[in-house]
């Protein structure tokens, strides 16, 4: 399905995707991204030694969840250009999170278009926002 | 509140790195694709690369002996040895020329842009912000980050 701006208005919501990471998901992500930290993969050094109350999911791929929520949106109908998100709460390995947002500005002339983007706990409680411009090709 | 950031600490502040040079494979693409659950062709086939591909792509290589207890590198290598030693990332800031795709030959250099610290609920934290330039080797920019690492 391709996006016209002419089509979209400010409220729109991107659709939401849960998440429900697990030893091993979280093992190939630190992999992929060459991230040591024993917080996301060592159970009992992160209770014990960090005091953390489990396994600790990445923020960065939070992040990633909040830039597929862009992506998977977009399609081909444009390019991201602007991406940000902010890892304000930890979350921990057995949480379900959901990843969402919503168009928050548009400016025809331009075809760019203001994305506000969340991660949201089991409870609706936001972990991580974020935002991204992008912009249409039509 | 005495600080716990010192002046020699902040001096580290507009400090940049030896630049880095990556060679991206399609094959990498792929793996962090499938780590993080991507369902776009283009990202699973390792045609383009995802925007958050960038976590981490110049991070310092370092052997096994240079790593301390909790698995993050000892020493200066990317800024000052801080107080706070339990470090998580803060988030991200990212303006994205292009996409990445296999094959790039991208040159990256890092610079601390701004260091501080605040009060948060279980105690003292430090934000250490860095900046993130990648090019192409004809200079093209690629992409810019703004990243912010947590130290509490």
């Amino acid at each position: 399905m391709s996006l016209k701006i002419a089509e979209l208005e400010v409220g729109d919501a991107l659709p939401e995707r849960t998440h429900t990471p697990t030893n091993v998901s979280l093992f190939l992500y630190n992999a992929a991204v060459w991230n040591p930290h024993r917080i996301h993969y060592d159970a009992p050094y992160t209770t014990e030694v960090e005091r953390h109350p489990a396994i600790v999911i990445d923020g960065p791929l939070q992040g990633d969840w909040l830039a597929q929520c862009v992506t998977n949106w977009l399609g081909d109908s444009g390019a991201l250009e602007r991406f940000n998100y902010s890892n304000r709460r930890a979350t921990y390995l057995g949480e379900t999170l959901t990843s969402g947002g919503r168009i928050g500005a548009i400016d025809p002339i331009t075809r760019i278009v203001t994305l506000e983007l969340w991660v949201k706990n089991a409870v609706g409680e936001v972990m991580s926002p974020g935002g991204a411009t992008v912009r249409l090709n039509a | 509140m005495a600080s716990l950031l010192t002046d020699e600490h902040r001096a580290w502040i507009g400090h940049a790195e030896p630049p880095i040079t990556v060679e991206v494979s399609r094959r990498d693409i792929v793996k962090y694709s499938i780590a993080t659950e991507q369902v776009l062709d283009k990202y699973l086939r390792g045609d383009e690369a995802p925007p958050m591909f960038i976590f981490n792509l110049f991070g310092a290589l370092r052997s096994i002996a240079e790593l301390r207890a909790d698995g993050l590198p000892r020493g200066r290598g990317a800024g000052p040895k801080l107080p706070l030693q339990r470090v998580m990332a803060g988030g991200t800031e990212l303006i994205q020329h292009r996409p990445i795709r296999p094959g790039d030959r991208l040159i990256g250099t890092h610079r601390i842009v701004d260091m501080y610290e605040k009060q948060g609920s279980q105690g003292p934290l430090i934000f250490t912000v860095r900046s993130l330039k990648v090019d192409d080797p004809y200079g093209e920019p690629v992409l810019e980050e703004i990243q912010t690492s947590i130290a509490r």
